[in-house]
């Protein structure tokens, strides 16, 4: 029997115990916050739906096709007609900007997805199983990150030929070894955490430690990693393109800008709006990477 | 009573830079059922260490380990992880021991999952709001994260994580450390009533002196990774017999200025190393007793009373 004293105590004591729970203030409510506060990543995020939805809603923005040529009108200077005017062969910029969008956002996406999946399964196994394994990946990772990222990019572009699928393997390629390098960094600290440990000890088996436990513990860096991979790939494929590597038959703002760079000084428009369009694209990515790394580094501290 | 855990001769070396760090050195003693043993001893002595040797999560470098009879060494993969059921463990630090991203439900669930107890998710919820019930937290709590609790209430997250698989033996690896006193003693309370209720043994290991003392039947005192001393707590707290013990006692702040002993031994010099641990006596560098003999000869843990053990060339009277 419980006297009246006891239920007062027992009941005093389940308020202390449960007193003070406090507010949610998880990754997304930090992030959500960061939103609020950090104009640039906000502007960043607002720029990335707009080309987003500029590629989806391509058609409906522009009443050409990007491929459409009119050679009654070869490099117009920017009209009513043409926003952005007209290339060498009297293609319309403006459609062929908003067509392109399709085509970065996709050299963006593709390869960073690639490279973030490879990159992590490889740092994962890494650092987890450690020895033998770790050393041959980690060496491998040294070797691509040893090359200058755009020769070793060139080479593998001419060694398989022009096409977007051999950019997206090369992007691939010389992105993966930096994300498994930050996976493997953090499958280490995060091995000798304490509840990794508490883990083992109730008899919790590898793959879930490393699947429950490793993994979701690494992913706010990966989102972040993610974001900032996107405008690398988009930067590497123009610098390829410009170069003469890409894919001559997909529309890239970096072939734009290629193709433009013979008229530079006769028609500026040929490669600003492609340039700008990159240049845009680009930042707004890193905007957004940025204020996500910040949202989520505090976060990670404690 | 009887017996539950066996340490027989347990050794672990850590070889680092220049030598090897002896963290737990020759060390044998018997945990019975049912009973408390606090296990104390200065920061970096290998009371840890010795706790996770006990649950196998790291390999002695020799000596072995017997629970409920059963050498652990004999058993590999799937056989220990059964066997090891019946030993849990309470982690020091409640900030560091739960996963930041798995709810409080499911860090209580892991055991179960692990061990496939439970026939669907809801048995097993069932189960764990139980075990929040029992350690004082709100069964509504179930689906928070640990970030937005206490570290008192962690550390009932902890207890109830380590009580999920009803194990016989709980090794608690300074659970209040990290606390303030005031929770502390809720923590205390809360350990020893589960004790009662589900015929728990411990091991207790802590710095505190007066922590072991309030909750321990037996207390072992552990240096620089051997036994000193092993005796059932009044007669260690009341009589020491070892000279350390009666430093580390004296050591104990009194509160009481009235009370105040301005006589009581205070051990002066440095901690030794214990990459390099003296001969013989490893605590005879400090010791005002120490001769020839404590240099030559490592002093063996003997029984100077009934159920007082000492390992000391020199005991005190």
């Amino acid at each position: 029997m419980f006297t009246s004293k006891d239920k007062y105590t027992r009941a005093l004591s389940d308020q202390i115990i449960n007193a003070e729970i406090q507010p949610d203030d998880g990754v997304l409510a930090s992030i959500r916050n960061m939103f609020r506060t950090n104009r640039a990543a906000l502007l960043g995020l607002i720029l990335i739906l707009l080309i987003v939805l500029m590629a989806l809603a391509a058609p409906l923005i522009t009443r050409y096709d990007p491929n459409e040529m009119d050679l009654a009108s070869m490099n117009e200077p920017p009209s009513a007609q043409h926003w952005f005017g007209t290339d060498d062969l009297g293609q319309d910029v403006f459609t062929r900007v908003v067509y392109g969008a399709r085509i970065s956002l996709m050299i963006g996406f593709v390869p960073s997805l690639i490279s973030l999946i490879l990159g992590t399964a490889l740092g994962l196994m890494a650092g987890y199983m450690g020895r033998r394994v770790d050393a041959v990946i980690m060496r491998l990772a040294d070797v691509v990150l040893a090359f200058p990222s755009l020769l070793l990019a060139m080479v593998i572009m001419y060694t398989l030929g022009s096409s977007i699928l051999n950019m997206f393997i090369a992007l691939s390629i010389i992105n993966w070894a930096g994300t498994a390098r930050v996976v493997r960094a953090q499958t280490l600290s995060l091995k000798e955490k304490e509840f990794v440990e508490a883990a083992r000890s109730m008899g919790v088996s590898r793959w879930r430690i490393a699947f429950r436990h490793i993994l979701p513990n690494c992913l706010p860096n990966l989102i972040v990693l993610f974001t900032l991979d996107i405008p690398g790939a988009i930067m590497w494929e123009s610098s390829m393109s410009f170069l003469g590597v890409g894919d001559p038959n997909t529309a890239s703002w970096g072939l734009m800008v290629s193709q433009g760079k013979g008229y530079a000084y006769m028609c500026p428009w040929l490669i600003l709006a492609p340039g700008i369009a990159i240049l845009v694209t680009v930042m707004a990515f890193n905007f957004l990477g940025d204020g996500l790394r910040d949202a989520i580094d505090p976060y990670m501290k404690t | 009573m009887s017996e539950l855990l066996r340490a027989e001769r347990l050794v672990k070396e850590f070889p680092v830079k220049g030598g090897v760090v002896h963290a737990v050195s020759d060390v044998s003693f018997a945990i019975e059922k049912g009973e408390t043993l606090g296990l104390v001893g200065e920061s970096g002595c290998g009371k840890s260490t010795l706790g996770k040797l006990l649950l196998d999560l790291i390999p002695p470098t020799s000596g072995k380990v017997f629970f409920n009879g059963e050498d652990l060494s004999l058993y590999k993969g799937e056989a220990l992880r059964e066997l090891r059921r019946g030993m849990q463990m309470i982690f020091q630090d409640p900030y560091a021991s739960l996963d930041p991203r798995l709810s409080v439900g499911r860090i209580i669930a892991e055991p179960l999952t692990a061990h496939r107890i439970g026939d669907s998710r809801e048995e097993r919820a069932a189960i764990v709001r139980d075990l929040m019930e029992q350690v004082g937290l709100r069964p509504e709590f179930y689906s928070r994260y640990p970030h937005q609790f206490s570290g008192g209430q962690r550390q009932r997250i902890g207890i109830a994580r380590a009580l999920a698989l009803n194990p016989e033996l709980i090794i608690c690896d300074e659970p209040v450390s990290a606390l303030d006193v005031s929770i502390q003693a809720q923590i205390l309370n809360l350990l020893g009533d589960l004790q009662r209720q589900r015929g728990l043994t411990y091991l207790f290991i802590s710095h505190d002196l007066n922590v072991v003392r309030y909750l321990s039947d037996r207390v072992m005192v552990m240096f620089l990774g051997q036994l000193c001393e092993l005796s059932d707590t009044p007669s260690l707290y009341e009589s020491p017999r070892h000279p350390y013990t009666r430093f580390l006692l004296d050591a104990v702040p009194q509160p009481d200025p009235t009370r105040r002993d301005e006589n009581r031994a205070l051990l002066m010099g440095e901690v030794s190393s214990p990459v390099n641990p003296p001969s013989g006596c490893r605590f005879r560098l400090r010791c005002p007793y120490a001769d020839a003999r404590c240099a030559e000869q490592k002093p063996e843990l003997t029984e100077l009373a009934p159920g007082h053990f000492c390992a000391c060339h020199h005991p005190l009277g």
